[in-house]
């Protein structure tokens, strides 16, 4: 059997109970797919073999049969998971535009938020996923150069540290995996992609804002255009593959940024960003 | 299905592809993928018209490797632009190995090809010179460790890899094609007298057309790595074929083999190509290639663990000897680079290292 993501057929192997469990619980939405078609990515998790095993667990990951990670410690095997299939889409598809930046969208009007680890970014994007707005990936925006419309991934949210309890009590409802302590990232969890964005996974959204945001403990909720040049350099240093394309991802991304509202979002509170997205969502054109 | 090269009959028969099935498109792009070759494959099914016939998963894939594949030509043109004013004061003549070589020469061979590093090759005594214009200019040596450091430099044809501190990009500088301690002493003077200029890049060359079908077989069967012995193989071929259109390019080749004291290499080489990629290799050459062929026994043997080791590394197409025959290329290539002793002397140190920078 394979699970399919947005426009990515994935065949996971894994005997890890906890791999499984994950699955079953932040992927229980997604269609399966009857496997001996293609697949866009063959991975799996399992448990190191050799001496190590006695003295401390570990796992690894395979894509295909090529380990790209150093092992992990065993409990980590589901981030470990979800990590792959990231470098799955960002290592290969350069057919498309890949951005480290989460989106999500209204109407099939795409907000692309885009910001350094620790900005605040997949929290608020898991606030406002859980608002009314569809997610399409927390942390991979892909853009078709051929069409300049962002393709969906509607993977599980990934939330670390203190967003993860933020998001407990945010949206007690959303059903999160158990969380994983002491990563490379600190303690992770994992959260279920809306059934509704899921069932939307095929179609593609227009950029329509680019957002820069940043959360900061008790600042006020501001807004402010962002200049376009600034927003242009941003996104290019933000992409894994803006280079491969040359003057095609220059091209898009100039596209990008023109045809989309730029802006710098500072925050301190939850409910208030997501009113502000909420006004922004309908003001707009 | 079973253990079916795919990558080898889209190669070979791009037409059968048409009757593909969903799932021979997902072994195929697999196998090509560890193969290196799927940038490669992309531009041959284009030429062959087969594309059409892939299923838009496949298709994105092949794609994607032609997109990375003229990226990564355009990078080294640029990188090769870099090196040769880096070393521009120094006045030495630059040779152009392997992927830069075919790139940079225009050569086939470069199409849809992926580049990990640049080689280039200097005069013995130049080494040093070369070396501190690269350093001033921001390479520096990736290996730290005193031991490493010099087994390149007494028994390597090869200075530690360079690494430039802004770009990343990576350069072997050599000064001869194989180790100063292997078996076999191709005579590097012999190889620069015949280098070709490259036109408008003054001080950069390319080897002569034989001898840069020379090395490629050299690196592929005395040289140790056979993880992309198919794509490596594909590279023999895609030369030759280029290269057969030059007039009298077959017998020069059987000529500089012997010149070279490489003729075990080109007959492994002739061998495989035709064999494998059916290659058209002039019957009567194919027969004087024989003067490099081994002992009736070894040559059984070879042929068992060539006609392995030069598949897919890919569990799609690996048998059960699969694993043993690649273990014991790679043993070979150990024992073809250095005398006994020395490598008795090399293992043992890099048993005890490796272990020690695990902790």
């Amino acid at each position: 059997m394979a699970l399919r993501t947005g426009a990515f057929v994935n065949v996971i192997q894994s005997a890890i109970p906890a791999v499984s469990e994950a699955i079953a619980l932040l992927y229980s939405n997604h269609p399966l797919v009857e496997s001996g078609g293609f697949a866009d990515f063959h991975v799996s998790v399992r448990a190191a073999t050799g001496v190590r095993r006695w003295l401390r667990r570990q796992v690894l990951f395979e894509f295909d049969g090529a380990r790209p990670f150093k092992p992990l410690p065993f409990p980590q095997a589901f981030p470990m998971l979800e990590w792959g299939l990231n470098w799955c889409v960002s290592n290969h598809c350069n057919n498309l535009l890949v951005f480290h930046a989460a989106v999500i969208a209204h109407e099939n009007r795409a907000l692309i938020l885009a910001a350094p680890p620790g900005y605040g970014k997949s929290t608020l994007c898991a606030a406002l996923v859980n608002c009314g707005w569809r997610l399409l990936s927390d942390e991979l925006t892909l853009i078709d150069p051929a069409s300049g419309n962002v393709l969906p991934l509607a993977r599980p949210v990934s939330l670390k540290n203190a967003s993860i309890g933020v998001i407990r009590s945010f949206a007690p409802d959303a059903p999160l995996s158990r969380i994983v302590t002491d990563t490379v990232k600190g303690s992770v969890a994992h959260m279920r992609p809306p059934v509704g964005s899921v069932q939307r996974a095929n179609e593609p959204a227009k950029p329509h804002w680019i957002v820069f945001p940043r959360f900061q403990s008790g600042a006020p909720t501001t807004l402010s255009p962002y200049a376009k040049a600034r927003a242009f350099m941003q996104l290019a240093d933000n992409a894994f593959n803006y280079n491969v394309h040359g003057k095609r991802g220059f091209e898009t991304v100039a596209d990008l940024v023109s045809s989309s509202g730029c802006y710098e979002f500072s925050y301190g509170n939850l409910n208030e960003a997501v009113s502000v997205f909420d006004t922004l969502a309908k003001s707009a054109p | 299905m079973a253990r079916r090269n795919l990558v080898l009959i889209a190669l070979t028969q791009p037409r059968a592809t048409a009757s593909w099935s969903a799932s021979d498109w997902d072994t195929l792009v697999r196998q090509a993928r560890r193969s290196n070759l799927l940038g490669h494959l992309a531009f041959r099914l284009e030429a062959a018209n087969m594309l059409a016939g892939a299923p838009p998963g496949a298709l994105a894939h092949l794609d994607a490797a032609r997109i990375l594949a003229q990226h990564q030509q355009q990078a080294v043109e640029r990188e090769v632009a870099e090196i040769r004013q880096s070393l521009a004061a120094t006045g030495v003549d630059i040779i152009l190995l392997k992927g830069a070589a075919y790139a940079i020469a225009g050569l086939r061979a470069a199409k849809g090809r992926i580049f990990s590093d640049v080689d280039i090759l200097v005069p013995k005594q130049a080494l040093l010179e070369v070396e501190s214009a690269l350093m001033q200019h921001g390479w520096i040596s990736t290996h730290h460790d005193p031991y490493d450091q010099r087994y390149y430099r007494r028994w390597m044809h090869e200075l530690p890899p360079m690494r430039h501190i802004i770009r990343q990009t990576v350069i072997d500088v050599h000064h001869a094609i194989l180790p100063e301690t292997a078996r076999l002493k191709p005579d590097s003077a012999k190889l620069r007298t015949a280098a070709v200029p490259l036109e408008g890049k003054k001080g950069l060359f390319v080897f002569s057309p034989a001898d840069i079908v020379l090395h490629s077989a050299t690196h592929l069967f005395h040289d140790g790595e056979l993880e992309h012995g198919l794509r490596d193989l594909v590279d023999l071929d895609t030369l030759l074929r280029e290269f057969a259109q030059q007039a009298g390019f077959w017998d020069m080749l059987v000529e500089r083999a012997a010149e070279l004291d490489l003729r075990r290499p080109l007959y492994y080489a002739l061998r495989y190509t035709a064999h494998i990629l059916g290659t058209p290799v002039p019957p009567q050459i194919l027969q004087a290639a024989e003067a490099g062929k081994p002992v009736p026994v070894i040559d059984r043997l070879m042929d068992a663990l060539f006609v392995r080791a030069l598949c897919p590394d890919h569990s799609s197409v690996a048998d059960r000897f699969t694993p043993i025959a690649r273990r014991i290329l790679y043993v070979r290539s150990h024992w073809l680079r250095m005398p006994p002793l020395l490598l008795v002397y090399h293992l043992t140190i890099k048993a005890f290292s490796s272990r020690s920078s695990e902790d």
